[in-house]
């Protein structure tokens, strides 16, 4: 297996995104979800950038007499992802605020078991959608 | 009018006059008129139709192409023109009959009573009148749907439970396999259009043919062959105009109308004569005649004997589809006619009997042939022409039934008519007789006879069931001409 | 250059400019009419858009004047422009439907910002379908599958909140599975665009990474597709979100992710490599079956109708991913044929369902006792669309179930057959179980007495109804463009 050490950026990629999709699956904070999730994504933005590197290429940026450059397309690509992945972050951290406020926790079997009370019919809450309201408001 | 204009004219009326019923929804005598008028004015457009069409040359109305290659479209051939002139006149006299019973029921929702009844028509024609068997099943499931407001009119837990039996019998039944045996006919032949002497090519083996043929005869429902038959007694908890023409005539006769279609226009009757699968099923159908008999007789419910005797009379026109032979055919298209007259009689003498003595029962029956001589006599004359003896018309179509098991040389099934022609008398025949010759507190003195227009209903029908014995040849002659 | 030849881009950019207009201008009725006009004009593009690619084939559109593969290109094909059609007519009828609804469930200082997400949830379906680019394509995916996120955390119910996180986890990771694929098929080709792809992906095909690729790619999509099992995200969210929003997802969302697995599944990939030489055809089949039968057994047993019909729309979805699993032009054509009357009919019943919730403030079984008689017009159009998802004729359902059937006899599977009329039966029985509630149930305690939903809400549903009994009978658009579109996919074998 000669290869092994040669391909180490696949082993990091590999390690992160099953670190990540571990953190999503096993941990039942809203937030630690997110934390996982997080990496989960960052680990295929690595990938994404390790597989632009040309071997010997300089960074691209034109310059007389360099002839071999790394390839831009994937760090650009990368680039919106980022942006995507941020914006997930950002939807997914509103959603915990809210869910905080509705719920009074951020643990998922407690939240589950609450929903699971108002399947049952159990009287409902006061309307959450207010509350967050209020606060939106300020 | 020019063929095809009249074909959409028979389809359309019934649906301007559900549309009309629901406008003079609130002036009830205008409504009755709609309906009796246009029941009128629509047998006559049908009697045209049978009239002036050349059998040769039907016209050809195409109302839409949802597939490519598959039409909507109507076309006349001599069994669908029987079927449609017994619809179209049954439905007027009917609705003569609804008017006297509706109100001296005082029933409730009578317009939604009248427009679903209107478009059930609408959707029976376009069963008579269908080209293919795409149309057909297209108006097959709107009947389906159109007579379960019907079916539920009383609105009561009993009525929601029969119309979860009806609809899920019904559909179950014609989706799971009426719609699969067409599509794989779509598949084998690339036509689903009713033509003389079969569709499939010759290089289609015996056992898919009879696979086919099993998934056509059991999915359509609404001919109630056993074990699919319980719908039937389910839905008599309708009002007693639905139980007398839709599941004595329109609906269940569908189903053995669209089962001879199948046999003589998709199958051919050669080839049904080969197939071992319609050996099975014209056994299955002689059981369910003499088992829907022997039930029939331990019912004490009027309606519910009524109807398992049509489901016992539905089983003949099945067993002669699938005889294969000619004489079996052509009596099963007559007993169409012939049992729609009979057993109309009987439900409208049984509707009678509820709204004018208010009884149910065969058991309370005794004696009541006192206070209402006229019903009584109808009941019997009804009860006489699906026994078979003459000079009702029932005996033509029996008559010829028999000839044809004995053409195909079926002693076995010949049997079966026989016998189930006893039993006919002894679960028939004992109503009436219970009527007139047993004295019983239904002798008392305060019921009188039903509502005018309901006798004159009785006394059309049963008027009918005399007229076809002496009056057959048309009958015969429509019916030998699909053979031909 | 003539405004047809803009029209794949300006369909996306219409949506997309005019979700900022909404929150700028910051008026509740001014953002409904921005946004009205926007879902209007892209329709309107979409009509153009299917007449110019029926008649004169694929449109191809070059961002700022790049040639692919170094600049974006959109291309419209027949069935890009097929699943666009119904995709804009969903978003015009949701909307005009929208204005009241929304003022009844949604908190009067979000309703701006409502139709703001609503756009851009809109503006990333098109651009899932317009775009011919990959990556793009995963940003688009993106920017509806955030938008869909905040559109259903807006449900009244706090449940829609951990509806809307869940959708959140399971939609990002099926996203981020089809990041890597999109990475491993440029990794091998140096190219995102479809049609390079295509051209270079054989070449290259027999390497473990484009299979890998394949495998990140195709449940990726699984996910937003809800393909069984990987449905869990769908009943929760579409149950308790807004009206407005489960109307118009369910109609358009799992439908563009179908569109998006066809697109890569027989066009990038092409059917030979993807339904050939991987196993995949058998998966389709058995889990489009499985999804079929079991969701709608879990359906029949629901006491909440919206969340019925969610489960209701997994079984529905298994019946294209089946479709594509026959791997032939014909179950293809079913497929496409079911993803457009599906959403017809899922549609015109979520709409109805919009205007329960509107009359009556709640859309359990329970409280549709006797809404038969309270609210006529509504009711009929549940039942139409309810028999429409029967497959009763002549509805667009039997239309679908017809091909399908047709399909797998073609291939003399028979018991799969058996098994899709099956489905249909059992939703006979939880399509009934409403009807008999609605027409026959005897409403519970006091019964304010409520009337018909407003007309400007009845003609949305009515327009759908309407759709759902024209498309039955004409199939002309629908077969012909399927047919011609599935024909193209699979290179005109088959």
């Amino acid at each position: 297996m000669s290869t092994l050490p040669g391909l180490y950026n696949y082993w990091v990629v590999v390690f992160l995104m099953m670190a990540g999709f571990y953190v999503v699956i096993s941990h039942g904070n809203l937030i630690k979800k997110l934390v996982g999730l997080g990496l989960f994504q960052t680990s295929v933005f690595i990938l994404y950038i390790s597989i632009g590197k040309v071997a010997g290429g300089t960074a691209p940026i034109a310059k007389a007499g360099v002839t071999l450059y790394s390839n831009p397309l994937p760090h650009v690509l990368i680039l919106t992802a980022i942006v995507v992945g941020v914006a997930t972050t950002a939807v997914g951290l509103a959603l915990v605020l809210r869910i905080r406020e509705a719920y009074g926790s951020i643990e998922e079997d407690d939240i589950n078991r609450q929903d699971l009370a108002d399947d049952q019919g159990a009287p409902r809450a006061p309307e959450p959608a207010q509350a967050a309201d209020r606060k939106q408001a300020e | 009018m020019s063929g095809p204009d009249l074909l959409g004219a028979i389809l359309s009326l019934p649906v301007l006059i559900a549309m009309g019923v629901v406008i003079a929804r609130r002036r009830p005598n205008l409504r009755e008129s709609i309906t009796v008028a246009g029941g009128v004015l629509l047998f006559g457009l049908v009697a045209m139709l049978a009239h002036s069409v050349e059998l040769a040359f039907p016209p050809r109305l195409v109302l839409a192409e949802p597939l490519p290659g598959l039409q909507l479209a109507l076309q006349p051939e001599p069994l669908g023109l029987l079927f449609a002139l017994v619809a179209g006149f049954l439905w007027p006299v009917t609705s003569i009959y609804a008017i006297g019973y509706m109100r001296a029921h005082d029933e409730q929702n009578q317009t939604r009573f009248y427009a679903a009844f209107a478009v059930s028509i609408a959707a029976a024609l376009g069963i008579a009148l269908a080209a293919n068997m795409l149309t057909l099943f297209v108006f097959y499931e709107v009947l389906t749907i159109a007579t379960y407001p019907l079916v539920t009119h009383a609105g009561t837990d009993e009525a929601r439970r029969a119309g979860r039996i009806y609809l899920g019998l019904l559909m179950g039944t014609s989706i799971g396999m009426l719609l699969l045996a067409m599509v794989w006919t779509w598949q084998l032949a690339g036509t689903l259009e009713f033509s003389r002497g079969g569709v499939f090519p010759d290089t289609i083996g015996g056992p898919v043919l009879g696979v086919l043929l099993v998934l056509y005869v059991l999915g359509t429902g609404k001919a109630a062959l056993m074990p699919f038959h319980r719908w039937l007694p389910a839905a008599m908890v309708a009002p007693t105009p639905v139980s007398a023409l839709l599941h004595a005539v329109a609906v269940v006769k569908a189903g053995v109308f669209t089962i001879l279609k199948v046999t003589v226009y998709l199958f051919g009757l050669d080839t049904i004569a080969e197939l071992a699968a319609a050996d099975w099923l014209a056994a299955l159908a002689g059981l369910t005649i003499v088992l829907a008999s022997l039930v029939a007789m331990t019912r004490d419910n009027l309606k519910a004997r009524l109807a398992y005797s049509t489901i016992s009379q539905l089983g003949y026109i099945v067993l002669g589809a699938m005889l294969g032979v000619a004489a079996g055919a052509v009596g099963g298209g007559m007993h169409i006619a012939m049992h729609a007259f009979g057993k109309i009689t009987l439900f409208f003498c049984a509707g009678a009997i509820l709204v004018a003595a208010h009884k149910t029962r065969v058991s309370e029956l005794d004696g009541l042939g006192r206070r209402m001589p006229l019903t009584m006599l109808a009941f019997t004359v009804g009860a006489l022409s699906i026994v078979g003896l003459p000079p009702f018309g029932g005996t033509w179509s029996k008559w010829v039934l028999v000839q044809g098991t004995l053409d195909a040389g079926a002693w076995a099934l010949t049997a079966v008519l026989l016998v189930s022609s006893l039993l006919n008398i002894v679960y028939l025949l004992a109503i009436p007789v219970r009527g007139f010759f047993v004295a019983g507190p239904a002798a008392a003195a305060e019921i009188r006879e039903a509502p005018l227009p309901s006798l004159i209903a009785i006394a059309v029908t049963t008027t009918g069931c005399v007229v076809l014995f002496f009056w057959t040849e048309p009958l015969y002659r429509l019916t030998q001409a699909m053979v031909r | 250059m003539t405004l047809v030849e803009h029209l794949p881009v300006l369909v996306v950019i219409l949506p997309l400019m005019a979700a900022p207009l909404c929150v700028v201008v910051d008026h509740r009725r001014a953002a409904w009419l921005i946004a009205l006009a926007a879902a209007w004009l892209s329709l309107a593009g979409s009509i153009a858009l299917l007449q110019q690619v029926h008649a004169n084939g694929a449109l191809d559109y070059q961002l700022g004047g790049w040639p692919p593969p170094w600049g974006i290109e959109y291309r419209v094909d027949l069935l890009g422009a097929y699943v666009l059609l119904i995709v804009c007519a969903i978003a015009a009828l949701v909307l005009w439907f929208a204005r009241l609804s929304v003022e009844r469930e949604i908190a009067a200082n979000r309703i701006v910002h409502f139709y703001a997400i609503f756009l851009l949830a809109f503006a990333g379906m098109v651009g899932m379908i317009a775009t011919g680019d990959a990556f793009n394509l995963f940003v688009f995916l993106e920017i509806s599958a955030l938008s869909s996120y905040a559109l259903i955390s807006m449900g009244r119910d706090r449940r829609a909140l951990n509806a809307a996180f869940q959708y959140l986890v399971m939609g990002t990771l099926g996203a981020t599975f089809i990041l890597i694929g999109i990475g491993f098929l440029y990794m091998m080709t140096g190219t995102l665009n479809m049609l390079d792809l295509a051209a270079r992906l054989p070449a290259v095909s027999d390497t473990r990474t484009v299979r890998a690729g394949f495998a990140f790619l195709t449940v990726g999509i699984g996910l937003k597709l809800a393909l069984f099992p990987l449905h869990l995200w769908l009943p929760n969210a579409y149950a308790y979100a807004p009206s407005t929003v489960t109307a118009f997802l369910s109609a358009t969302a799992t439908k563009v992710a179908v569109y998006v697995l066809l697109r890569f599944l027989l066009e990038v990939f092409g059917a030979d490599f993807s339904l050939g030489r991987m196993p995949l055809d058998t998966f389709l089949l058995v889990l489009g079956l499985l999804g079929t039968l079991l969701a709608s057994l879990v359906a029949i047993y629901q006491t909440d109708v919206k969340r019925m019909l969610a489960y209701s729309s997994v079984a529905q979805i298994g019946y294209m991913v089946l479709g594509i699993g026959l791997a032939s032009t014909l179950g293809v054509t079913a497929a496409m044929l079911h993803l457009f009357n599906h959403a017809l009919m899922k549609g015109a019943l979520f709409l109805a369902l919009g205007a329960v919730a509107y009359r009556i403030g709640s859309v359990t079984l329970r409280d549709f006792a006797g809404l038969g008689q309270r609210m006529p017009w509504t009711m009929s159009a549940i039942v139409i669309g309810g028999l429409s998802l029967i497959g009763v004729p002549p509805t667009v359902g039997f239309v679908s179930k017809w091909y399908l059937v047709q399909a797998t006899l073609e291939q003399g599977l028979w018991p799969i057959a058996v098994l899709i009329l099956i489905g249909s039966l059992l939703a006979l029985i939880y399509i009934w179980k409403l009807v008999e509630t609605a027409y026959f149930g005897r409403p519970a305690g006091d019964v304010a007495v409520v009337g018909e939903a407003p007309w400007s809400m009845q003609v949305s549903i009515w327009l759908l109804v309407g759709a759902n009994l024209y498309f039955g009978i004409d199939t002309d658009l629908t077969v012909g463009v399927a047919r011609d579109a599935a024909g193209s996919l699979l290179g005109g074998t088959g």
